[in-house]
């Protein structure tokens, strides 16, 4: 593809900040709080990270410490206040078509027409992506074939599917399009252990397959594990620490006995929670869906 | 692949999708219908009653056809606006918002798709309407110049989705009243664009809105034609006005939908959140 320099940073983030202002539109009436009453939250921080062309790069973070929100800004669907983020070179925000074209999200909830098939669906997304019917149904098919969906299913109104079997479909859109950057907000949670392997299994073979680079948000720590070439642990917007699972035990100084991510996590986080100002745990306690 | 056609396949996928979900949601439809059918024939029948209570039945025919044309036109434009400012609550509603913001297509992509949409879905249904009306009242409309109506009305489709968009924009600025407002954008159009009556019996200070919505020159092209006679050239100055409104509207709508877009993905409002 032309729009792929030969690049080997997949994704690039620098000195991201996003606030929400968690109020209306505000029209300045004489009565109306004054700008000092503000309530912001600041979901990331002045993060920045990099992940290379073809890596699964795992981010763990406690509810609430800005991870889906940074994973919508490089989804071209939340500007961030401050800061710069590209995919294969492109901005996210001046270059938004180009990095649309190349990246597609999985997301923790599945969002969906309900009372539409799979298929139905699926052809819409395709279509918007620029492919044409007959590759789109016929990938449909395959994906969810893989995915233990029958071809009935596929035809029957997502309604009538469980949520599980909703999320797998996520999962199917998400591939349906050959992204080279796919983020993916908790694409497994929900899932039952059986769907959860078969959801893995497939992110990690059309990983292989496609030369996809994965960023894969999740807080299954066996998970991240198990894909994850290199994995960030997140807290208050920010990423306090980062590295292989070796380094980061290496890192958090644990010692003695078989240390997992779970342990890494629970030190870092612990100390990241330990350190910040009551105000900021409050908005930190918020979580998304 | 050419980008045009991406752009042409991406607003086929829009027009297709809402048909198919239109179709499923066929229960809604039908109560639409009924209501649509109804509201005709009730209003319609104000001009026998008049004559009923009056005495005076001179200008029967002439308020039958005028109030035809009036609550016709207005469900077809009714069914073009909601078609279009409803489609950010639609997406909403269905949780499908961010996902059709992330496709790589044009933000006129979108909205040309949706808005070609719109226009079927109102004809399809004022079609159907105008089948089920006619048994009621027979209307002689042999003299009538259809090509000058029909003109009035795609023109001003063209207009009135202006309007339609940039209603749809409220969704994305207000997220819990952005819905409600839409409403009351249709409720004043309703009110301002002479479906009942001249615009001339506005008071002074409503009437300049009426020069502003699309609706009234196209009531005032097909009642021309349908009660005159009047041909487009006849017309060329209500035809004239269409247009430069026209002109107006569309952009002006894609622009406000466009900042409404930016406006939301800054603030986090795409998506109702929590
Ligand atoms: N659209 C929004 N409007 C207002 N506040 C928001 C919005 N999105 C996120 N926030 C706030 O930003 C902070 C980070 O939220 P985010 O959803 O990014 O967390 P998360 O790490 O994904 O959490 P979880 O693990 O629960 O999914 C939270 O305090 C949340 O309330
Ligand atoms: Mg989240």
């Amino acid at each position: 593809m032309s729009v792929l320099p030969e690049s080997n940073l997949a994704l690039e983030v620098r000195g991201v900040t996003k606030r929400f202002d968690t109020r209306g539109i505000r029209i300045p009436l004489p009565w109306s709080k004054k700008k000092g009453d503000d309530k912001q939250v600041v979901a990331v921080d002045d993060l920045s990270l990099t992940v290379e062309r073809g890596q699964i790069f795992g981010i763990v973070g406690s509810n609430g410490c800005g991870k889906s929100t940074l994973v919508r800004i490089i989804s071209t669907l939340l500007y961030p206040d401050g800061g710069t983020i590209s995919v294969f070179g492109h901005d996210v925000v001046e270059e938004s078509e180009t990095v649309r074209r190349l990246i597609n999200r999985v997301s923790v909830e599945a969002s969906f027409f309900r009372k539409l098939s799979p298929l139905e669906n699926l052809m819409f997304s395709g279509q918007t992506y620029g492919l044409d019917r007959e590759t789109t149904a016929a990938r449909t098919f395959e994906i969810l074939g893989r995915l233990g969906i029958d071809e009935a299913q596929v035809l029957r109104p997502l309604e009538q599917m469980s949520r599980g079997m909703q999320q797998k479909v996520a999962v199917a859109r998400g591939f349906l399009t050959s992204p080279i950057v796919l983020p993916l907000d908790e694409p497994t949670t929900g899932l039952d252990p059986a769907s959860k392997r078969q959801v893995q299994k497939f992110i990690a073979e059309l990983h292989a397959e496609h030369d996809a680079t994965v960023l894969l948000v999740t807080h299954d720590m066996a998970e991240a594990e198990k894909l994850c070439d290199q994995i960030s642990i997140m807290a208050g917007g920010k990423i306090v620490a980062s590295g292989t699972l070796s380094g980061l035990v290496e890192q958090a100084g644990l010692e003695g006995g078989r240390h997992g991510l779970e342990d890494v996590f629970l030190h870092v986080v612990g100390h990241a929670f330990d350190e910040e100002p009551e105000d900021k745990k409050a908005g930190a306690a918020a979580s998304d869906q | 692949m050419l980008t045009s056609s991406i752009q042409l396949r991406g607003a086929w996928a829009f027009i297709e999708r809402n048909f198919r979900a239109t179709r499923r949601y066929w229960g809604w439809e039908v109560v639409f219908l009924v209501y649509s059918i109804v509201n005709v024939l009730a209003v319609t029948y104000i001009a026998p009653g008049t004559e009923a209570l009056t005495g005076v039945g001179a200008t029967t025919d002439f308020m039958v056809i005028y109030l035809l044309v009036g609550t016709l036109v207005w469900t077809y434009l009714n069914g073009v606006f909601d078609a279009v400012a409803f489609m950010i609550s639609w997406e909403r509603w269905e949780g499908t918002i961010e996902y059709t913001f992330m496709a790589p297509i044009k933000l006129v992509t979108m909205l040309g798709g949706s808005a070609l949409f719109s226009i079927l879905y109102g004809l399809v249904r004022t079609l159907i309407v105008i089948g089920v009306v006619s048994l009621f009242f027979t209307l002689n409309v042999a003299d009538t110049d259809f090509l000058t109506a029909t003109i009035f009305v795609l023109l001003g489709s063209v207009g009135f989705l202006g309007i339609g968009i940039m209603a749809a924009a409220l969704p994305l600025l207000f997220l819990e009243r952005g819905t409600q407002m839409t409403i009351v954008v249709q409720a004043m159009l309703l009110l301002v664009s002479g479906i009942y009556y001249p615009v001339s019996i506005l008071p002074d200070w409503l009437e300049p809105l009426s020069w502003i919505s699309p609706a009234t020159y196209i009531l005032e092209g097909i009642r021309g034609a349908m009660l005159d006679g009047k041909s487009v050239f006849d017309m060329s100055a209500e035809l004239w006005k269409l247009f430069a409104v026209s002109l107006i509207s569309l952009p002006l709508g894609v622009w406000i939908f466009q900042k409404a877009v930016d406006y939301a993905k800054r603030t986090g409002r795409l998506k109702r959140y929590g």
